[in-house]
């Protein structure tokens, strides 16, 4: 329920600093027992443009962001501009008393007078909208602290003199905008992480040891996280200087030891694919993160949709085994990558986590993981027990041979992109072929075995079933509780295999099974109808570059109805 | 001492007279003469006639993609520092379709090996012209002869000051088997460029164009003047020099990299205590 959500949105150019206090809001916000959801829209350019940041914040569970605005702060004209009609009747807004208001509901603030130099304006933004939100000053006092901290003393102390200034000019200012309701007392901690920043730590938990990539937006910001957050534990990152040297540094990496992973987005995935056909054919394990931006080629590249599904699906020529994975939280982005490495490793093939960037930038306030919690991950051997008898593809009764690492006994490890014998030379006879080539598709039915069922969110035989999958979650849910009518949602968060019995009986319960996805085909749908036979009738796709909100698919329902 | 019998002795697929075979026995003869066992050593290539070497010598092995070894034996070297990589395949493979991954190898300079057999055609797949052809050779696919100039990787390596950089005869086996142990033993990237007749599909650069015009680089030649290894890394004409053509002990890429003193990947166990600060620090 977001009902006594406030959404705050800053906008302005790239380059003025409205992440940085977006960041800073959101995590006061926070520290201070609020939820929050953040959505952040920005163009591919590094300054000017219009880009925004919007944080939803309430004392209760946020789900999804809405286009609706209560406080928008405009760091230029134009943002008043775009967003003033997303207003609500409440709404005010935050801008230099020098922009034109035009009778909006306005605090109109003198950052020339509350700034001692322009260095400061992103200080008195915050420090306006913290008092207007009635943040406990001490809350950003102390993040300013942590922020500036290691600039030295003096630049601390004339960051938290123009903040205080701006809390005290608030408070003279008599506006007409009341306090969002106090959060729970004595909340539990929360961390705030975004999708990406989430799928990195679970990587990290899974004792992911190695990453190599080539910069993409939307997804460069996990490998940001892993050599950053990594650097303590260990961890060995390369910059490869295309995805193609990524995907096959990855392998090797794998080969010799190492827990693999490669991070990238469309574009970047699709240089990849002869390499996933590699990973597949010589069993090694690899995990792949891709996080999704509108397409064809370069497309919309720093906005969001679900239009990779097929690529992932289909990626590699020939048969070989993979499970593909599509988070809709955080929460799952950091328990499924964990997974998605220990299935990587049990099977001996390709794991794919789908997310895109509406996930990806995505701010949130989660309870902090658990390691305690965790399963053990798969690990390779060492030392095989007969070393000179070693076969890395030996035929056995469940499809697995176990994977020895070289160098660490008298074992040789051949893996081979050819077809290969039990040994891994180079073969080329049928009988052969058929039992590897066998060997390998078999260990899909393990991978189905295993597969996570879809959550199912809402009362039983609704009347419209919403079927999602990955970051859509939220909005879903948030129709799902604002419509008028009996509504469900079914949210799947592995998209393959799909395992019939897990959810048959939730869409053949409900009077109407409606697909909301992000693309323009409905390729999840497609999916389930090759692999189940059955037929979704009803569409709410989205393919603007825009994230789905719960007023977009009630719209959309309303046609279908 | 290893015995040369512990790397073994395989039928090949390749054609009699081809010089891969003679690349093949002085691998086994550096390895064993450096008293490297087979279980020491990860062979990666890529597809090819020369990247098949691999498959005919007892040895850890990742025979990958066309064109993508480097990568995944850079990969390889990253997890376990104590792996003697070494990278064979041919100049199909190296220098067009993973020409891109050549030059990110020659800037990394890893401490590993890359032993390119350089046949100056496409072999496997029937004699098509590579970046080693001359300008101007007839093939089958480039009817009015090979119409790019012909790639230099040895003057490419030498331009970039690559640690160690070489260029040998396969006819020449005592001589590559020297070669290669100082390649191998050489503490950054090794390009060891092996000039190799295709009997089959290139009838220029055959086994007597090459002895005849290759010579030995002797003692006036001094590997750490760059000057004077630019000049003999273009030589390629009447009087092709082998021998190491430029050395450059400059510290590795490992030495940039505090996180692999660790040890190998394999090895290494989960600070989960670390991990749950990290997780904390997103507070
Ligand atoms: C991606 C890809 N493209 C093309 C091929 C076909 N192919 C295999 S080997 C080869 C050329 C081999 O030439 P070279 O690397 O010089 O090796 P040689 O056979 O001469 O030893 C080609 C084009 C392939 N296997 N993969
Ligand atoms: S085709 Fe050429 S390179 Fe290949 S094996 Fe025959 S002679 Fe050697
Ligand atoms: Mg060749």
């Amino acid at each position: 329920m977001s009902e006594m959500s406030i959404n705050i949105l800053i906008g302005g150019e790239a380059g003025q600093g409205l992440v940085t206090i977006g960041q800073l809001m959101a995590k006061a916000l926070v520290r201070g027992g609020h939820d929050v959801l953040v959505n952040q829209d920005y163009m591919s350019r590094i300054r000017g443009g219009h880009n925004f940041f919007a944080i939803r914040t309430g004392p209760e569970p946020i789900q999804c962001t809405t286009e609706m605005v209560d406080i928008l702060v405009a760091l230029n004209k134009e943002t008043l501009e775009i967003h003033g009609s997303q207003l609500t009747e409440r709404g005010i807004v935050v801008a230099d008393e020098k922009i034109d208001c035009r009778g909006l509901n306005a605090l109109k603030v003198p950052f020339n007078d509350l700034a001692s130099k322009p260095l400061f304006y992103n200080v008195v933004a915050l420090g306006v909208l913290g008092a207007a939100v009635c943040n406990d000053i001490a809350i950003l006092e102390g993040l300013l602290q942590d922020t500036f901290g290691k600039k030295g003393s003096e630049i601390v102390a004339s960051n938290l003199e123009v903040l205080r200034k701006a809390y005290a000019w608030v408070k003279e200012q008599n506006f007409d905008f009341s306090c969002m309701p106090p959060p729970p007392e004595n909340p539990d901690k929360r961390i705030m992480i975004n999708g990406n920043e989430a799928i990195a730590l679970g990587a990290l938990a899974a004792g992911c040891n190695f990453l190599s990539f080539y910069p993409m937006t939307p997804s460069t910001s996990v490998a940001l996280t892993l050599i950053n957050k990594g650097k303590e534990l260990g961890f060995v990152a390369e910059q490869a200087e295309d995805e193609i040297a990524a995907i096959n540094m990855a392998l090797g990496a794998s080969w010799a030891g190492a827990r693999s992973i490669v991070t990238t987005s469309g574009g970047g995935f699709a240089l990849m694919v002869e390499g996933i056909s590699l990973a597949g054919v010589t069993e090694t394990p690899v995990v792949v993160i891709l996080v999704q931006r509108p397409g064809p080629a370069t497309g919309l590249p720093t906005r969001t949709e679900q239009g990779d599904l097929n690529l992932a699906l289909y990626a590699g020529h020939g048969e070989f085994p993979r499970a593909i994975f599509t988070p809709g939280t955080p929460e799952e982005c950091f328990y499924l990558t964990h997974r998605a490495f220990d299935l990587a490793e049990r099977y001996q093939t390709p794991m794919f986590v789908l997310s895109d960037q509406y996930l990806a930038d995505s701010y949130r306030a989660v309870e902090p993981f658990d390691l305690d919690k965790l399963p053990e991950v798969a690990k390779p051997l060492l030392k095989p027990e007969n070393p000179k008898e070693y076969k890395r593809y030996a035929l056995s009764d469940d499809c697995i041979s176990p994977r020895a690492i070289p160098g660490f006994s008298e074992a040789l490890v051949k893996v081979d992109s050819d077809e290969h014998d039990e040994q891994g030379h180079i073969v080329e006879d049928a009988p052969t072929r058929v039992a590897q080539n066998s060997k390998r598709l078999c260990k899909g039915c393990g991978l189905w075995a295993e597969v996570v069922p879809p959550g199912y969110y809402g009362p039983d035989e609704p009347d419209v079933l919403f079927l999602c999958w990955g970051s859509t979650l939220g909005a879903a849910l948030d129709a799902s509780e604002m419509a008028d009518l009996k509504v469900a949602v079914l949210h799947f968060t592995q998209v393959y295999p799909l395992k019939d019995e897990q959810f048959m009986p939730f869409l053949e319960a409900a009077k109407e099974v409606v697909c909301v996805e992000g693309n323009a085909n409905g390729q999840f749908a497609r999916l389930l109808r090759q692999e189940t036979g059955y037929g979704v009738n009803n569409f709410i796709l989205r393919f603007d570059g825009r994230p789905i909100t719960a007023r977009y698919i009630l719209a959309g329902l309303k046609n279908i109805l | 001492m290893i015995n040369i019998e512990a790397y073994g002795t395989f039928d090949t697929a390749w054609c009699p007279g081809c010089g891969n075979h003679s690349i093949l026995e002085c691998v086994k003869l550096a390895l064993s003469e450096l008293d490297i066992a087979p279980h020491q050593v990860g062979f990666v290539s890529g597809i090819g006639q020369a990247a098949k070497a691999p498959q005919y010598l007892n040895c850890n092995m990742f025979n990958g993609l066309h064109g993508r070894s480097l990568p995944a034996a850079q990969g390889a070297r990253l997890a376990n520092p104590n792996m003697v990589v070494i990278a064979e395949s041919g100049d199909g493979c190296n220098y067009g379709e993973g020409g891109n991954h050549f030059l990110a190898a020659l800037r990394r300079n890893m401490n590993m090996t890359l032993l390119a057999h350089d046949n100056q055609i496409y072999g496997l797949t029937k004699g098509q012209a590579s970046p080693t052809t001359a300008k101007g050779q007839v093939t089958k696919t480039q009817p009015f002869g090979a119409p790019s100039e012909p790639f230099n990787p040895v003057a490419v390596a030498v331009t970039m000051h690559t640690g160690f950089v070489a260029r040998v005869f396969s006819g020449d086996q005592e001589h590559l088997v020297n070669i290669i142990k100082q390649a191998i033993n050489h503490k950054g990237f090794s390009l060891v460029d092996i000039l190799q007749p295709c009997v089959s599909f290139n009838k220029v650069n055959t086994f007597g164009w090459y002895k005849d015009r290759c010579y030995r680089l002797d003692e006036s030649h001094d590997p750490k003047d760059w000057d004077a290894a630019m000049k003999k890394a273009v030589e390629f004409g009447d009087r092709i020099p082998i021998g190491v053509i430029y050395k450059d002990d400059k510290p590795g890429f490992e030495e940039g990299m505090p996180s692999l003193a660790a040890g190998p990947l394999a090895t290494r166990e989960l600070n989960k205590t670390k991990l749950a600060e990290i997780i904390d620090s997103f507070t």
